[in-house]
């Protein structure tokens, strides 16, 4: 506040001397020039009727000549005076105007405004660093989720975008760079509610300084930063980021499951992603020979991954210095024929078109699908702007690292327990996978399958605890059903069981829940706000054990009696 | 030379000296205390203050404080030189006139104390 304060006065100065200087001149003026009462007897002026007149000739103009008519002396000076003040006041209003007007102010006025706005904020909210792709992505998830968040961007027109995308919560943003300490500062950095902090910005250097400010502040606060580069990645992890996303490692990893366990995938990516894939996508062959289109960062990401399960890969490039040192090597771009039928395309079960040109990639995979049909396609797409045409490419899979990114880091901050499904689940076969992909497809089918954890205990399910301090034992079964009538089943069920550090994946209905136990569900979204007020409510859970409305008012005890 | 600095201590100088020609003389005879010497005084202390608007530095703050006091005495001795002249039926008293000289020493005071803080200034801060 001070800032603009000191600004608005400095500027204001020279106009406020002037006006002042204008007005004792006009005011000494009258008092000096000799008038006439209305007898014709001589008067002057005194200062008390001087001010008076200038003041409201200054503003006004108006009232006419007072205590008695003027002279033509007076009247003179009178009319030099009206356009003196005049003058002083445009001047002074004038510059009043233009220093709201200048940037420099206006920004000063909303980096404020927004500082205070973060600091009056009493309920925990994450700091996202970067409103691209991902950070729209998460900051609209989180919205949804009821968590607030508070957006720094470099550039002014995706503030400007944040401003019109209609969230429902109100987010608020400020167009400033997140490298420098009083700017993050500013959006909360110090705030004792601040739970998180995400930098995703396109620079790996600004998300490296956001990650140490933050670390370095508040060593417990969850930091979450994406990168693009091993070193970096190496550098975040010595300081102890929580999360490091990189966007091709990840990718990379989520398409190798896709070809070596392909219902293990869908479980990931129904799990993950909120557009899931449908089941039918899985009956495709994944498993053969792979080609691998452009070896650059992604393509060399994709070949560490697919090495590691023994996927037979063909690697394609026009560089030849960039093949040196792999196996299965052609040179070229793919975008011919020729090259591609070299790699042997016929007998290839997928391909991925992983180029850093998005021209290039779209006529990599109509090329291959011209030559073989059946081919799994995938397609990297590099420019936000081509979303259309790829939208309509029909390719299986469309590599945007953005929304990648973004459905990474939802998982992690929506429930912890989740990444620890995620990690267990992976050690299991594909058959497991497929059950439990059967079993999610029939309570959720189209839908987004959400997932959410409770933890039995007096803060997150004081239900639960009052019933079972009362000797009533409290079932799995008890709270996947539908409060309002106890017969039906709520859409979903139980993906994970943790109790003292062990953990059961798929438990059975009929667990007895302790304090102290964590429990991760999957289902759709209404069924996790129903549970909601079993776990919280007494009288309902009371209903969902006995199938009785539990009377607690003392009249109805009393009734009950008789 | 800085010339924000030259043109703050003419007016503040000129403003003590206003102050100083006006407080002289006998406390209650009008005829040692010239009105217009008294309106020279009030506009150039306003003046004063307005050349310390928006000053960050501790001792122009003071000064601008210092500047503040001084306003306040004279307006408010000028408010009651116009109760005594224009709206009181026994015109201006002897008491009155007297509480308006007084207010325009209390003045000088602060203006005096505004000077040797810009003394300071120029001493300590030697360019």
């Amino acid at each position: 506040m001070n800032d603009i304060f000191y600004l608005m006065l400095r500027r204001l100065r020279h106009p406020l001397i002037t006006l002042i200087v204008i007005y004792s001149i006009s005011i000494l003026g009258f008092v000096m020039i000799p008038g006439q009462d209305d007898q014709g007897n001589p008067w002057r002026m005194d200062f008390f009727h001087a001010i008076y007149f200038v003041s409201f000739m200054g503003s006004t103009i108006g009232f006419g000549e007072i205590p008695y008519a003027f002279t033509a002396a007076q009247r003179a000076w009178t009319l030099v005076t009206i356009y003196g003040t005049v003058i002083a006041w445009l001047y002074c209003i004038g510059s009043l105007l233009s220093l709201f007007q200048e940037p420099v102010f206006r920004r000063m006025l909303r980096s404020r405004s927004f500082a205070n706005e973060v600091k009056r904020f009493n309920e925990p909210f994450y700091l996202v660093c970067g409103y691209g792709i991902t950070g729209s992505a998460i900051v609209e998830k989180l919205c949804d989720r009821g968590v607030r968040s508070v957006v720094i961007d470099i550039d002014q027109e995706r503030i400007d975008e944040l401003e019109i995308n209609g969230l429902v919560l109100r987010v608020p943003g400020l167009c400033a760079d997140a490298s420098l300490p009083e700017v993050l500062d500013d959006a909360g950095l110090q705030h004792p509610d601040c739970i998180g902090v995400l930098a995703l910005t396109n620079d790996d250097n600004v998300n490296l300084s956001i990650s140490i400010a933050s670390k370095l502040l508040q060593p417990k606060r969850i930091v979450v930063s994406r990168t693009e580069s091993e070193v970096n990645a190496r550098n975040l992890a010595s300081f102890g980021t929580d999360h490091i996303i990189d966007p091709f490692k990840d990718y990379a990893e989520y398409l190798s499951l896709a070809a070596h366990a392909p219902y293990m995938h869908l479980v990931y990516d129904w799990l993950v992603n909120p557009f899931h894939r449908p089941l039918s996508s899985a009956y495709k062959k994944a498993s053969g020979r792979w080609i691998i289109c452009g070896l650059g960062r992604f393509g060399k990401a994709l070949y560490r991954e697919f090495a590691k399960h023994d996927v037979e890969i063909v690697l394609l490039d026009d560089n030849v210095l960039q093949l040196q040192g792999y196996p299965n090597t052609v040179k070229g771009l793919g975008t011919e024929a020729a090259t591609l039928q070299m790699a042997g395309i016929h007998e290839a079960v997928g391909i991925i078109a992983g180029t850093d040109n998005d021209a290039d990639n779209l006529s990599i995979m109509m090329t291959a699908r011209e030559l073989n049909p059946k081919l799994i396609t995938v397609v990297r797409q590099n420019l936000n702007s081509n979303t259309l045409i790829y939208q309509h490419s029909k390719a299986d899979f469309i590599m945007e690292p953005g929304r990648i990114i973004a459905n990474r880091i939802l998982v992690k901050l929506k429930t912890p327990l989740l990444s620890v499904f995620i990690a267990q689940m992976k050690q299991q076969d594909d058959v497991w996978a497929h059950t439990l992909l059967n079993r999610m497809s029939s309570v959720a089918s189209d839908e987004e399958l959400d997932s959410w954890s409770i933890t039995v205990g007096p803060v997150m399910t004081p239900a639960i605890c009052a019933i079972t301090a009362e000797g009533i034992e409290v079932k799995l079964s008890n709270l996947m059903k539908d409060p309002r009538h106890r017969k039906t089943q709520l859409p979903c069920f139980p993906l994970m069981f943790r109790r003292d550090g062990e953990i059961k994946l798929l438990p059975g209905e009929l667990m007895v829940l302790q304090e102290g136990d964590e429990v991760l569900f999957c289902g759709l979204a209404e069924a996790s706000n129903q549970m909601s007020w079993s776990i919280n409510n007494y009288n309902i859970l009371f209903y969902l054990q006995t199938g009785e409305e539990p009377s607690h008012n003392l009249l109805a005890k009393l009734l009950k009696r008789i | 030379m800085n010339r924000e600095k030259v043109i703050y201590a003419f007016f503040i100088v000129l403003a003590l000296t206003m102050n100083f020609g006006f407080f002289i003389g006998d406390i209650d005879d009008p005829a040692h205390h010239n009105v217009y010497e008294f309106f020279a005084a009030i506009v150039v202390s306003i003046i004063c203050t307005m050349l310390k608007f928006g000053d960050r530095t501790h001792l122009g703050a003071l000064m601008m404080a210092t500047s503040l006091v001084a306003d306040m005495q004279l307006v408010i001795a000028a408010l009651i030189w116009g109760y005594g002249a224009q709206l009181s039926a026994n015109g201006v008293t002897n008491e009155m006139f007297s509480s308006v000289v007084s207010m325009s020493g209390g003045a000088l005071l602060a203006n005096i104390v505004s000077v040797i803080l810009l003394m300071v200034e120029t001493i300590v801060v030697r360019r």
